[in-house]
């Protein structure tokens, strides 16, 4: 028994966490900036594994990080910008309080400031590393750049937010790597594949915000402000990508056709700009005049086998793209006062479309109503007073639709004041076993070529439910036998205990009808002895393994619940449908 | 103006000569307090000397206070009641200037003075109506200016020389400012300034914290239920939104409602949408992240390859017989040694002989009481009943009437031994009409008689009375000398069951929890087999000797090998309610087991001869047909000792064959 005698708690895993309180005291930072710290570093908090040898033996709930974490912290350049604003604010505190305003301005102009682009490059070591964490960032962008400027932020980050989110939109219009659109109750998702990296965004609808009063707006202010700096760096390395002038500048054709009309409505010519660059009207100039886009071919290697047919399946892949791509090419939309301007906009313009609106609605339209070689108009009201023959008045949810369908769906569905065919998520992706709603079915088969069938379908259907209860009354059969065998013995059992004396007799069983019966009979038979030896092999399992296999079926039956709910569900809501259509063509009658 | 106070004050107590004087408070609407004064008074001073006081305190006595002889002063006589008041106010044109004085309880009239002063200090002016609040101000300087100075003191040189120091700072200024060095502040830059960061991009230069880094994960896309116009089957029924609404907002499966919108212009705005965003947020930088492995099984693969049941038979696979005629529960059933034959007690006080391939009721003999156990003799045709406190040894009389008579003369031929011994239970031979239904001995225990067993030879047979408290619950007896003893010398537990070792002179105890093992030649304990279960109801020896299996109510069946170690060697969860019956096949590897779910579940159990290999369990079958009633199913089971049948007998008074 020689030795120092071991401590508890001075090694293993008891050393490598800290809790949030002591790690902040180890900064010298307040709570506040110790949140903010860890916001801008992307330090988050770690789970222990034994959670009690962590808490030196007791089980409070406490929040833990890795020590190594906040030793990182602390060579941060920020933590001492922190202090020193810390300092700034007291200093201005007391010249307020002495009302030395002289002093005052002073300290003003030397406010502290920071700069976040070595946290920036620490944190995304590589540009697609950037890339592919800035879902948020959009998504943070776009509902700060719509808040009203007043109140809840300053009103630099919201023209900033606003400036990026142009930008980003304008990038996304010249690239054409928007792919999927979808119009949920939130708002309207969209999904843009940049350098391979898909990226999806959730733009509010254009409304005024009712400000939530539980909500921190100073976590989501740092956040905006790791956001922006974010942004704006990979917003700079994507125009270039693309040789275009960053800060975004309109092509000088467009400026100058633009000028002329718009001089006198903005105050600051800056404000201007940006308005018109929002329009998403024009296209941007470039630092190398090129060609508006270059076929990037594929290079054909010689392979064999499997990676022919992966290059194949590329082949295609691309093409579709490239289809994708000029889905509205060639056609003139015009934009009612009354349709989501900038989202339509956006997503036309994406797809090669030309847009126009009304000059009242926005800077930036090319065309008027009037134009006579406008083919489609968007229009989102029940009815239209004037009408141009030459062209569709379709509701807005054809082009997301179209869009996602990657093909110019027939716009017969999406006429002005009909009933609106459902809007289907992009983004689900069916396996089999999960239910597919009725519409994604037609829409595949739209794909794949197939005209669509109509009307002929309700026969097909009925006759379908004639066959299903065929093959129902069958089994009814079977087990009519057998409790007809079961009845018999009953009623023997019965006579018995009553005291009858009954002849003594063994009545012949029957054999049932898939013993000896036909091949069909045999099939079935097979079967059922297949699940009889799967049950008794289920009977053998470890118990450890048997709640595994229990919890995996558990989750598949889930499932398949749920898709025959909503199948029921359906069902169900397409028979009181075609019930209505009969009651309204009888009333006719 | 504390002056000018004291001096209204002193006014007040002049103009009063009722000695009222009221006290004003600044910034407060002006209340009155009616005091007495401290001026004289000419006679009868009433003044009250309790001071300030509540006057509530003095509401239960007849007096209001003491004067300053310390006489009590006391309260008018009549005081005014509610309808005094009242009439006070209609008739008396003073009564708006009457005020109560609650120290004497007295109405005082107010002067016209006191009432002016009132008005005056109501109105927030000062109580002398003579006071001027606006006299003009008298200055202490003139405003004018003097053209003579003050003092006679020349001008200092300095006042009128420039001063040569400041004319070097400046000039030093100067000089910075042509040089250069000092530069007019810039004007601080608001926009941020982009650059491309990455630029550079050098593998080496990333930290080796990234790669322990785990990103954030991103936010579930959508799916259609999202949808401003989901098809119909995604909207809630009116019964799921309410239940949506009763749910919490973290047991909800959605976080949203989902809804309708006939057209894109319908749709409002999300009230959640900042909400989700804060959410997002806090995820962000306040969620432990972790990278869990999702192990994807096919659940296929989780089943254990065994092989099939089809490679494995014989084994009993339908129902064939059904064996109708008893009126109650069928507690035990047993197979004569040829197989030709089967017994059965039931509670309906009746033990029936039946033909086993025709199914046909031999025979039916009355006992006097519920049948707990049969067994038939492993040797010759004597059968063996137990009934409800006694043993009775039946010759069926069946087959060959060389074996019946054979039967008889072993018992006739018992000659009694020439000093009777003290025994437990009494033997008695049976005569007359009970000798013609076959009754041959009787052994009358003192308590009830659970179950019996023979012993393989056929000589011996065991029967068990369970009783916690006694040690008298295990009997062994020995019919061709009519000779009983008591084994055990101490009460071990509850006795459940007991059996005979197939070839060894071993016997099986099994109590509440555990199986005990004894010898009987050296009279020890061999061996305590721990069953790990609660309750055991049921045991069943192989033929070989060397595996166990015992059911228990907890629905387990254990397996033991006795040469393996002393706890099972597998524990079969099979049967979905409590064990009654269990049992080996002589010949087969086939075991069985019956339960109160009203199945019988066949198992093929092979034991090998290589004593390093371990036995081979496959379930093969199970066998349903008895009707569950009472909650029982399955109470007994045995196998043909011949073929590869099995026996069973439920609660639902039948017994059936299953071939």
């Amino acid at each position: 028994m020689g030795g120092l005698q071991k401590k508890k708690y001075e090694r293993g895993s008891a050393t490598n966490y800290i809790t949030r309180n002591k790690a902040r005291k180890k900064l010298q930072l307040s709570l506040a900036d110790f949140r903010r710290l860890c916001i801008l570093k992307g330090i988050y908090p770690h789970e222990p594994k034994h959670k009690k040898k962590v808490n030196k033996g007791s089980t409070a709930p406490r929040t833990f990080y890795l020590f190594k974490d906040i030793r990182f912290l602390l060579h941060e350049p920020i933590v001492r910008k922190f202090r020193e604003y810390k300092v700034f604010v007291r200093k201005l505190r007391k010249a307020y309080g002495k009302a030395e305003w002289t002093g005052v301005e002073r300290l003003r102009d030397n406010k502290p400031g920071y700069k976040l682009d070595h946290i920036i490059k620490e944190r995304y070591p590589t540009f697609i590393d950037a890339l592919r964490d800035i879902d948020d960032a959009l998504s943070m962008c776009f509902l700060f750049s719509t808040f009203a400027r007043t109140g809840k932020c300053h009103v630099q980050t919201i023209t900033l937010c606003r400036r990026l989110t142009v930008e980003w939109m304008n990038y996304v219009v010249t690239s054409r790597s928007l792919r999927k659109v979808f119009l949920s109750i939130k708002g309207i998702y969209y999904q843009a594949e940049v350098l391979g990296q898909l990226i999806t965004w959730l733009v509010p609808y254009q409304f005024a915000h009712d400000h939530p009063t539980d909500v921190d707006y100073r976590v989501m202010a740092t956040f905006t402000e790791m956001y922006t700096t974010l942004f704006g760096f990979i917003n700079f390395r994507l125009y270039q990508t693309l040789n275009l002038v960053y800060p975004p500048k309109l092509d000088s054709k467009a400026e100058s056709e633009l000028k002329a009309e718009h001089e006198e409505d903005y105050a600051m010519d800056s404000e201007s700009y940006l308005e018109k660059l929002s329009a998403l009207s024009a296209s941007l100039a470039r630092v190398v005049a090129t060609a508006e886009e270059e076929e990037n071919q594929l290079d054909l290697f010689p392979t064999e086998g499997e990676d022919q047919e992966n290059m194949q399946a590329r082949e295609k892949e691309q093409k579709e793209q490239e289809a994708q791509k000029r889905l509205f090419e060639g056609l003139k939309f015009f934009l009612n006062r009354e349709v989501p301007r900038e989202s339509l906009a956006f997503i036309l313009r994406c797809f090669g479309a030309e847009v126009s609106w009304d000059k009242s609605l926005c800077i930036g339209g090319t065309y008027e109503v009037t134009d006579e070689t406008i083919t489609h108009q968007i229009v989102d009201r029940p009815d239209m007073d004037k009408q141009y023959i030459n062209r569709y008045y379709i509701q807005p949810q054809w082009v997301f639709d179209s869009v996602n369908a990657q093909m110019r769906l027939p716009v017969e569905d999406y006429f002005l004041g009909t009933t609106l065919p459902p809007h289907l998520s992009p983004f689900v992706e069916e396996k089999d076993g999960d239910y597919v709603p009725p519409e994604k079915l037609k829409l595949m088969a739209l794909q794949r070529g197939e005209k669509p069938v109509q009307e002929d379908d309700e026969e097909e259907e009925e006759e379908d439910d004639e066959e299903e209860e065929e093959e129902d009354e069958e089994e009814d059969d079977v087990d009519d036998e057998e409790l007809t065998e079961e009845k018999n013995l009953k009623k023997m059992e019965g006579t018995r205990a009553q005291g009858k004396t009954l002849a003594v007799k063994v009545t012949p069983g029957k054999v049932k009808p898939w013993e000896t019966g036909s091949v069909g009979n045999k099939v079935r038979l097979e079967q059922e002895e297949k699940a009889e030896e799967k049950r008794l092999a289920i009977m053998m399992m470890k118990k450890k393994e048997k709640y595994l296999y229990d919890k995996i079926m558990f989750g598949k039956k889930r499932t398949t619940r749920e898709v025959n709910k909503l199948t029921a569900k359906r069902k169900a809501h397409e028979d009181a449908s075609k019930a209505q259509k009969k009651q309204k063509k009888a009333k006719k009658q | 103006m504390e002056e000018k106070d004291d001096e209204g004050e002193s006014v007040c107590r002049l103009v009063q000569p009722e000695g009222l004087f009221m006290r004003v408070k600044k910034n407060s609407i002006p209340r009155v307090q009616i005091s007495t004064p401290y001026s004289t008074r000419p006679e009868g001073d009433i003044r009250n000397t309790v001071g300030n006081i509540p006057m509530e305190w003095y509401q239960d006595y007849p007096h209001i206070g003491y004067n300053l002889d310390g006489k009590k002063i006391f309260k008018p006589i009549r005081n005014k009641d509610e309808l005094d008041e009242f009439l006070d106010k209609m008739e008396n044109p003073d009564y708006w200037r009457t005020v109560h004085d609650k120290t004497t309880a007295s109405d005082i009239r107010l002067s016209d003075e006191q009432v002016d002063l009132v008005h005056r200090l109501q109105k927030g002016q000062f109580g002398d109506v003579n006071f001027n609040e606006y006299e003009p101000s008298v200055d202490f300087f003139t405003n004018e200016v003097m053209i003579h100075p003050v003092t006679n003191r020349p001008q200092d040189k300095r006042s009128f020389i420039p001063s040569l120091i400041e004319k070097e700072k400046v000039s030093k200024l100067v000089h910075a400012i042509k040089m250069g060095w000092i530069k007019p502040r810039k004007p601080k830059e608001t926009t941020p300034q982009y650059y491309d960061l990455w630029a550079k991009e050098d593998p080496n230069a990333i930290l080796g914290r990234h790669k322990m880094h785990v990103p954030a994960p991103k936010m579930r896309l959508p799916g259609h239920e999202e949808s401003y116009n989901p098809p119909p089957e995604y909207l809630l029924t009116e019964e799921e939104r309410m239940a949506w609404e009763q749910q919490d907002a973290e047991d909800r499966k959605l976080p949203f409602l989902p809804q309708k919108h006939s057209c894109l212009r319908a749709v409002p705005a999300f009230s959640r949408f900042i909400h989700e965003r804060f959410e997002r947020c806090l995820d962000l930088y306040l969620c432990p992240r972790q990278r869990k492995m999702r192990v994807n099984v096919n659940p296929e693969d989780l089943i254990p390859k065994l092989p099939k049941p089809k490679d494995l038979q014989p084994f009993p696979t339908t129902m064939s017989l059904v064996y109708i005629g008893h009126s109650s529960l069928v507690r035990s059933i047993s197979a004569s040694p040829t197989g030709q034959w089967l017994v059965s007690g039931s509670d309906d006080c009746t033990v029936r002989f039946w033909e086993v391939n025709t199914g046909r009721c031999m025979k039916t003999l009355e006992v006097g009481g519920a049948v707990k156990s049969v067994a038939w003799n492993p040797n010759p045709a004597v059968c063996l009943v137990a009934v409800e406190s006694t043993v009775l040894l039946l010759n069926p009389g069946l087959g060959d009437r060389l074996v019946v008579s054979s039967t008889d003369q072993l018992i006739t031929s018992y000659e009694p031994p020439e000093e009777d011994k003290e025994q437990a239970v009494t033997w008695a031979l049976s005569e007359g009409p009970e000798h013609d239904n076959g009754h041959r001995l009787t052994l009358t225990h003192p308590k009830a008689v659970k179950q019996v067993v023979w012993h393989g030879k056929g000589d011996y047979l065991a029967s068990v009375m369970p009783d916690n408290s006694s040690n008298l619950q295990v009997l062994i007896h020995q019919v061709s000398k009519r000779r009983t003893q008591n084994p055990f010398r101490k009460n071990k537990g509850l006795v459940q069951c007991v059996s005979f070792h197939p070839l060894r002179p071993y016997f099986f105890v099994a109590t509440q929890r555990y199986v005990r093992v004894y010898n009987l030649i050296k009279q020890e304990l061999t061996k305590k087999l721990m069953t790990n279960c609660k309750w055991i109801s049921s045991m069943a020896i192989h033929p070989g000797g060397d595996n166990l299996i015992c059911g228990s109510y907890d629905c387990r069946l254990a397996w033991f090998d006795l040469d393996l170690s002393t706890k099972p060697y597998k524990m079969l969860r099979h049967h979905k309610k409590a064990l009654r019956g269990v049992a080996y096949h002589k010949h087969y590897p086939l075991f069985a087991s019956g339960a109160d779910d009203g199945s019988v579940i066949i198992c093929h159990g092979m034991v090998y001869n290589d004593l390093l290999q371990n036995p081979l369990i496959v379930p093969v079958k199970v066998l349903k047909g008895h009707q569950i009633t009472h909650d029982l199913g399955v109470l007994d089971v045995t196998f043909h000792p011949t073929q590869p049948w099995v026996f069973s007998s439920g609660a639902d008074a039948t017994i059936r064959l299953f071939t």
